[in-house]
C-alpha cells in the first residue's frame, strides 16, 4: 500500500486547502509540516484591534496588522518618499518547495505594497507590526520596493499573548534597485502555542547592500524561509540570526541563495540556543551559478544545546558552478563549557546566573556585530533577555 | 526539602563556628583525612590529607609532578570532576563540601587558576561586577553603585599594572599568559577573600611578570587572610615568602617544615624526603 496516495486529508490540510509536505520532501525533512501540523485554527474572518499597546522596539514609523489584516487608519505619518498601498495581489505557490507561498495565497489576509523611492534616507525604522488577538489562521502579503539609491531600517515584528494558538502566514516580496542599502529585521515574539508559516523573497540588483537579522524568540511551531536572488554585480548580502527555541518548540529557518552574477557577497551567521525538548533546524543553501565568479560567500551555525532532550539539524547544501569562487560553511553542537561554568561559580556567580552569562555572550556577538545602532541592539538585547529568564 | 537541610546546616555551623572561637582554635583552613578521587574513571587522588592553616599564614604546598597538588585546590573550590570519599574540610570552621562553589566563594574562598578561563563575549568590567556584586549579595550586603565599583577596579588595576582597557575585553581572551595571571590577582584584590589558593600562579610567567603577582599577592597578607600557595618552584617562594612549607607526595602530606625546606628541596630534590616517609 502506497500511504503517500492513499492518505487522507489532514485536518489542518482540510482548513487550509492545501497538501502539506511531509519529510519525505527533501526541503521538509527536518520539519514534517504535515505531522507538526496536523490541525489548523479556523479562517480569520474579522481582525481583533485589541492589544495596540505592544510596546514598540524602538521610535518607528508603524504600519499595524492585526490577526493578519492591514489598518491603514491606524498608519502612523509616513515620512517623505515612503508610499503604502493596499492594492498588492499575493502570489501563488504550485511546488511542494512552495507550500508556504501557496498557504499564503490560499488564507485570508491583506496584501500591502510598500514603495521607498526617491533616494530617500529613512530616519526612522519602519515597522510592519503584526499583532495577533484571535485564535485564526490568517495569511498576510507584503511588497516592499527600495529604489535606486535609498535607505532604510525595517522592522518586520509579530508578536502575541500567551494561549492564543493562531497561525499566522506570511509573504514578503523585497526588491532592492541599483544602490539601495537596507537593514531588515524579523523578530518573531510569538506566545508558545502559535504557528508562524513565513516566507521571505528578495532580489537584489547592482551595488545593493542587504542586512537581514532573524531574531526567533517565541512560537510553538515556526519556519521562517529566506529565499534571496543576487542578480547584480557587488552586491553585499548578510543574514545573521539567533534562534532562541523553548521547550515544545520546533524553530526551522531555511535559506536560499542564488548567485546568478559575478562579484558578489553573502555571509550567514546563525547563533542558536536550545532548552528544554525543543527542536531547532537550520538549512543553508548556496547556488552558485557558472557566470557568477568571483563570488564569496560564507556561512556559519552555531548551536548551543541546553539539555539532552534538545536537539539542532543544521544542512548546509552548496551547489556551485562557477569554478573562481569562494564559499565555506561550518556548523557546530556544543552544550555549555562546564570549565568556564565552574570558572564563573568559583568567583562566587550562581550557576543560573553564570548559565545566563554564557548564554548571552554566545548569542550576544551576532547581535553586536549587527551595526543596526545602540538602540535596536539595546532593544534586541532585552528581548533574548526576557527569554532567557522565562526558559532558562 | 533542600532549602531547608540548608538552613538547618548553616545553624549547626554557625554553632560551630562559635565553640570554635570559644575555644580559640584560629584555623582558617583545616583538613582532615581527606579522600578525594576523579569522579568519571574512579582514580584515588587524595589519600588521607591532612593540612592546618592558620589565619595570617602563607602555606606552600610543594610535590612533585601528579602527587595532586592541582585536585587539592580544585577540591577546595569545589570542581564536580572531583568526588570526595572521606574526610572533611572546614573553613573558618564551616563544612566547605556541602557548599556549592559560588557558595564557597561567597564565604570567602578563592582558587587562582593556574590556567584562567577564556570567555569570549564576556566583558571582564561585566564578570567583575556580577562576581562582586553576587558575594555581597550572598553575604546580606548592598551592591556596589557603578562609580563605586569602577573606582574600585581602576585603583586594584592600576596597582598591578594592568591597563584599565584591557577590561572592556572578553574576559581573558587573547590576554598573555602574564596578563591572565594578573587579572587572577585583580580578581582576588577586589573579591578579598579570607583563604586564597594559588594554584602555579607561577607557571608561564617571566621575571618582571612574577614580581608583579607576588607583589600583588604580598599586598593582600593580611592577619585575617591566610594563603595556600601550591607550586612547582622555590622560586616563587623567594617573593611570597611563606610561613610554612608542605610536601604533598601520592595524595598526602609527607612532611611539613618552615621555609628552609623549600630550599632543602630546591638542592636535594624530594628523594630524601620521599625515602624518609617511606
Amino acid at each position: 500500500m502506497n500511504i503517500q496516495t492513499n492518505q487522507q486529508k489532514t485536518e489542518a490540510e482540510e482548513q487550509l486547502g492545501v497538501s502539506l509536505p511531509t519529510r519525505r520532501v527533501e526541503s521538509f525533512h527536518y520539519t514534517d509540516l504535515r505531522s507538526l501540523l496536523r490541525s489548523a485554527p479556523a479562517r480569520l474572518k474579522e481582525a481583533d484591534t485589541a492589544g495596540d499597546n505592544y510596546k514598540r522596539l524602538v521610535d518607528a514609523v508603524r504600519l499595524p496588522f492585526f490577526d493578519g489584516r492591514f489598518f491603514a487608519d491606524l498608519v502612523d505619518e509616513l515620512p517623505k518618499g515612503v508610499t503604502v498601498s493596499s492594492d498588492a495581489v499575493k502570489a501563488g505557490g504550485d511546488t511542494a518547495d512552495d507550500v508556504l507561498v501557496a498557504i499564503n495565497a490560499a488564507g485570508e489576509g491583506d496584501a500591502v505594497s510598500v514603495r521607498i523611492e526617491g533616494d530617500s534616507t529613512l530616519e526612522k525604522p519602519l515597522g510592519l507590526a503584526h499583532v495577533a488577538n484571535s485564535p485564526v489562521a490568517s495569511a498576510c502579503y507584503h511588497s516592499v520596493t527600495v529604489t535606486s539609491g535609498s535607505e532604510a531600517h525595517v522592522i518586520d515584528r509579530y508578536v502575541s499573548d500567551a494561549g492564543i494558538g493562531h497561525l499566522s502566514s506570511s509573504v514578503t516580496e523585497l526588491s532592492l534597485e541599483k544602490g539601495a542599502k537596507v537593514h531588515w529585521f524579523i523578530i518573531q515574539q510569538e506566545n508558545s502555542d502559535a504557528t508562524r508559516l513565513a516566507r521571505m523573497n528578495v532580489n537584489l540588483e547592482e551595488d545593493t547592500e542587504l542586512n537581514i537579522f532573524v531574531l526567533n524568540a517565541g512560537g510553538r511551531l515556526v519556519r521562517q524561509e529566506i529565499m534571496v536572488s543576487v542578480n547584480g554585480e557587488n552586491a553585499n548580502l548578510a543574514i545573521k540570526g539567533v534562534n532562541l527555541v523553548g521547550d515544545g518548540a520546533h524553530i526551522d529557518v531555511t535559506t536560499s541563495l542564488e548567485h546568478n552574477v559575478p562579484h558578489t557577497n553573502a555571509e550567514e551567521l546563525f547563533r542558536n540556543v536550545v532548552a528544554g525538548d525543543g527542536q531547532g533546524v537550520f538549512q543553508g543553501q548556496i547556488k552558485v551559478a557558472q557566470p557568477a565568479q568571483k563570488t564569496d560567500a560564507q556561512m556559519a551555525c552555531n548551536s548551543l544545546l541546553l539539555t539532552d532532550d534538545s536537539n539542532f539539524s543544521a544542512k548546509p547544501e552548496l551547489e556551485i558552478f562557477a569554478d573562481d569562487v569562494i564559499c565555506a560553511h561550518g556548523a557546530t553542537v556544543t552544550d555549555i563549557d562546564d570549565d568556564q561554568l565552574f570558572y564563573l561559580r568559583a568567583r562566587g556567580i550562581p550557576e543560573k546566573i553564570a548559565r545566563t552569562l554564557l548564554i548571552k555572550a554566545f548569542v550576544g556577538e551576532v547581535v553586536e556585530e549587527l551595526e543596526a545602532g545602540d538602540a535596536l541592539e539595546d532593544a534586541f538585547a532585552g528581548i533574548i533577555d526576557s527569554w532567557l529568564d522565562e526558559n532558562i | 526539602m533542600v532549602k531547608t537541610n540548608k538552613a538547618a546546616r548553616r545553624t549547626e555551623t554557625a554553632d560551630r563556628k562559635q565553640t570554635h572561637s570559644i575555644l580559640k582554635e584560629l584555623e582558617m583552613l583545616e583538613i582532615k583525612n581527606l579522600h578525594a578521587r576523579i569522579a568519571e574513571d574512579g582514580t584515588e587522588i587524595l589519600k588521607g590529607l591532612d593540612l592546618k592553616v592558620e589565619a595570617g599564614e602563607v602555606a606552600a604546598i610543594m610535590g612533585p609532578n601528579g602527587s595532586g597538588k592541582s585536585t587539592l585546590s580544585y577540591v577546595l573550590a569545589g570542581k564536580e570532576d572531583y568526588e570526595v570519599t572521606q574526610g572533611e574540610i572546614l573553613y573558618k570552621g564551616e563544612n566547605l563540601l556541602e557548599m556549592d562553589p559560588d557558595e564557597r566563594a561567597a564565604s570567602g574562598v578563592f582558587l587562582a587558576f593556574q590556567y584562567p578561563m577564556e570567555i569570549p563575549g564576556v566583558a571582564t568590567m561585566n564578570f567583575l561586577k556580577a562576581a562582586m556584586n553576587a558575594q555581597r549579595k550572598a553575604r546580606g550586603e548592598a551592591e556596589y553603585s557603578t562609580p563605586d565599583f569602577i573606582k574600585k577596579v581602576k585603583a586594584a588595576a592600576a596597582d598591578l599594572n594592568i591597563e584599565f582597557n584591557m577590561l572592556k575585553r572578553g574576559l581573558n581572551v587573547g590576554f598573555s599568559g602574564g596578563e591572565k595571571k594578573r587579572t587572577e590577582i585583580l580578581q582576588m584584590a577586589l573579591l578579598e577573600p579570607g583563604l586564597c589558593v594559588l594554584d602555579e600562579t607561577d607557571s608561564g610567567l617571566d621575571i618582571d611578570a612574577l614580581k608583579v603577582v607576588s607583589d600583588g599577592v604580598n599586598g593582600l597578607r593580611d592577619p585575617d587572610r591566610a594563603f595556600v600557595v601550591i607550586t612547582h618552584y622555590q622560586r616563587l617562594l623567594e617573593h611570597i615568602v611563606p610561613d610554612s612549607v608542605h610536601v604533598l607526595y601520592q595524595g598526602r602530606i609527607i612532611q611539613s617544615g618552615d621555609k628552609s625546606l623549600a630550599l632543602h628541596l630546591e638542592e636535594n630534590g624530594y628523594a630524601d624526603i620521599i625515602a624518609n616517609a617511606a
